[in-house]
């Protein structure tokens, strides 16, 4: 009783939406090596937040200092107005699912879920009947409740997991890359559960994930980290639609990046394609920098005038994605992927005109 | 599922699996194996329990039958000597896994799951050297001006006269077991995920309760073990009792060696080795049903 008094005075009633977890110049090192270099976010109550970016960008060790299983060098973090930065985890209203789960093998799967109440010091029938609960949503059988959690497949291992989470009845998840031991398949069917589960908790999810795909897939936002530094954060369409740097465009689905610079006499030239005038718009500030093509923005034209910029290609390779195909095609040295239905892009034997719009493209400074 | 089709198929009689075993290229390749073993091992555990029940003072096994040198148990002060070795034993186990746990966990910590097996090899070590030598090494340490003796004499002290007492011989058998207790549970503290750990932390529980619900009950098989190797060996110890014990208690082994050569009585020596052989085999196997030694080797 008086744990639960405790963690209710730790945290007041916020609204749904408002910041609940606040990240104050966080910045981590190892002996003397940062990690996480001065990153401040805003993550709001209820929301499926997912931070992205590749291994060694330091996305577990955020994880950790948000479970309290690291402290930051500097900077603080704020829950609810108050700081939490040297409470210990099992003082935090957080709880995370590993990434290799941690179920504790000695126990049965009901014994699992019912870990954190046991502690809590629950009485036994309302932590059976929760426990059911808890099954019962995340789409575990009865019947399981007295398996042995060694026994269970990968897939209800997880379901585990995730229902032990919610039986320590945390403000917030932590999720640490826990779908990327499973096959694509299930790994689809439980991010749909996954966020179904969200939905359906009203707790803030904070997941962490080298997958964009899975990134864009679940999450009300995305925050991209790169070498210990918030790149950028907002809505999956947000990032996608305007990446502010080559490194979150490439990041997020394939992509052509090709170096711009201005030239004298007005607009703009690439070294990827010498000689050719690159329109972009709106014309940038900068006199140099990247554009983004996005495969989706380039298509075959037959005459240059279709299109704002046409570059003359050769078709290289083709890789079905079954309704459509990836096509790998090459301007001089530089290689270009696009989707298009197949066969668009001709057999190969002669040149392709690639066009895209002078809007459709992306300029970033890097 | 599988537990009930594995009911179903019947255990194999002795015969039948002895005839799979010559059937089989394997079975007869491993064949001087078994032979050995028959004629090395078991072939004198047959004569040792024949003795036993022979009469007594005799020289010939199954010739006779008697139960007469079990009865001499009981009688005179051999018992003593049984719980002498069974509780000295037994003092022994219980004071090294609150030694040995400690330091597991604290090699475990430093040095890595791996490292920590590496290290632990090291306190096998000592052993390269007779057990007898070390054995009067410590006499050299405690005797009168002897090592700690003259030391203290330095600062105008006197070393405690501790030699030759029962508990001197319980300090010789902590000492020397010391390494078969070490090694199992750093094996069994080195097999507990980290994860596991952090997790329960993270569900709420204290540092004890962790320890309590997590980290013991999975370092557990490896205790067992530990206390197991401990108990029999040390069950089974002699040199302790005759070298910095002094004799001060007689130990069941000693026993067993008086019967046979100076008593010159070997049906009783041999009554006495299997009434031991017997209390340990049956402490090994009741221990080694609480063990999942699959779990152990990480085969779970």
């Amino acid at each position: 009783m008086t744990d639960k008094k405790t963690q209710e005075d730790q945290v007041p009633e916020i609204k749904a939406g408002a910041t609940l977890l606040d990240l104050v110049h966080v910045c981590r090192s190892f002996d003397g090596v940062p990690v996480i270099k001065d990153v401040n976010l805003q993550i709001r109550k209820n929301e499926f937040f997912t931070l992205v970016g590749p291994s060694g960008s330091g996305k577990t060790t955020i994880l950790k200092m948000l479970a309290g299983m690291d402290q930051p060098t500097t900077g603080d973090i704020v829950l609810g107005g108050k700081s939490i930065s040297a409470l210990p985890p099992d003082k935090r209203p957080t709880c995370m699912v590993f990434q290799f789960l941690a179920l504790f093998p000695h126990m049965t799967v009901g014994q699992n879920i019912e870990f954190p109440m046991r502690i809590k010091g629950i009485p036994r029938d309302k932590r059976v009947y929760r426990a059911q609960e808890l099954m019962d949503m995340v789409a575990l059988p009865e019947k399981y409740y007295d398996k042995n959690v060694m026994k269970c497949s990968g897939g209800e291992r997880q379901r585990v997991a995730i229902a032990r989470a919610f039986a320590y009845d945390p403000e917030i998840l932590l999720f640490d890359e826990p779908l990327s031991a499973i096959d694509a398949k299930l790994r689809k069917t439980l991010q749909r559960e996954l966020k179904e589960l969200h939905r359906k908790s009203g707790k803030t999810f904070i997941y962490i994930t080298h997958s964009l795909e899975e990134a864009m897939f679940m999450s009300d936002r995305v925050g991209v980290l790169r070498s210990g530094v918030l790149e950028q954060v907002g809505t999956p369409e947000e990032i996608y639609r305007h990446p502010n740097s080559s490194f979150v465009a490439s990041f997020i689905g394939d992509t052509n990046i090709f170096p711009v610079k201005a030239r004298p006499q007005g607009g703009y030239e690439s070294p990827d394609f010498p000689g050719m005038e690159i329109k972009i718009a709106p014309t940038p500030e900068l006199l140099e920098g990247k554009l983004i093509v996005r495969p989706e923005s380039l298509k075959v034209v037959k005459d240059p005038s279709e299109a704002d910029n046409v570059i003359r290609c050769k078709l290289r390779d083709s890789f079905s994605l079954g309704s459509r195909s990836q096509y790998l095609l090459t301007s001089g040295k530089k290689e270009i992927t696009l989707e298009l239905p197949h066969g668009a892009c001709g057999d190969g034997t002669s040149e392709v005109l690639l066009g895209w719009n002078a809007q459709d493209a992306i300029f970033v400074k890097e | 599922m599988s537990d009930k089709n594995a009911e179903k198929i019947a255990k194999p009689s002795l015969i039948a699996r002895i005839q799979d075993l010559i059937a089989s290229k394997g079975g007869r390749c491993a064949m001087p194996v078994y032979i050995l073993m028959l004629l090395g091992f078991i072939a004198p555990l047959a004569m040792v329990a024949g003795f036993s029940v022979a009469e007594p003072k005799s020289f010939t096994a199954f010739t006779s039958f008697s139960l007469a040198n079990f009865a001499a148990l009981f009688e005179g002060s051999v018992w003593k000597s049984f719980a002498w070795s069974i509780g000295l034993a037994a003092f022994t186990t219980a004071i090294l896994v609150p030694i040995c746990y400690p330091v597991a966990v604290g090699m475990v910590r430093v040095f890595g799951r791996m490292g920590s097996l590496a290290v632990s090899v090291l306190s096998v070590f000592p052993m390269f050297v007779s057990e007898n030598v070390r054995l009067y090494g410590w006499i050299l340490f405690f005797t009168k001006k002897g090592i700690l003796d003259g030391t203290l004499a330095l600062l105008n002290g006197q070393g405690p006269d501790v030699l030759y007492t029962p508990g001197m011989t319980a300090f010789g058998m902590v000492y020397t077991y010391l390494p078969y207790m070490l090694f199992p549970i750093v094996l069994g503290v080195a097999l507990v995920p980290p994860d596991l750990i952090t997790a329960a932390r993270d569900l709420g529980a204290s540092r004890f309760r962790t320890w309590r619900e997590i980290e013991l009950p999975l370092a557990m098989p490896g205790v067992l073990i530990g206390m197991l190797l401990t108990f029999v060996l040390s069950a089974g110890a002699v040199a302790e009792s005759k070298i910095v014990g002094g004799e001060s208690v007689m130990v069941v082994t000693n026993e067993v060696n008086v019967a046979f050569s100076y008593s010159q009585n070997w049906p009783m020596g041999a009554a006495f080795a299997v009434t031991l052989t017997f209390i340990i085999g049956a402490l090994t196997i009741y221990a080694f049903r609480k063990i999942d030694l699959d779990k152990i080797l990480g085969r779970a």
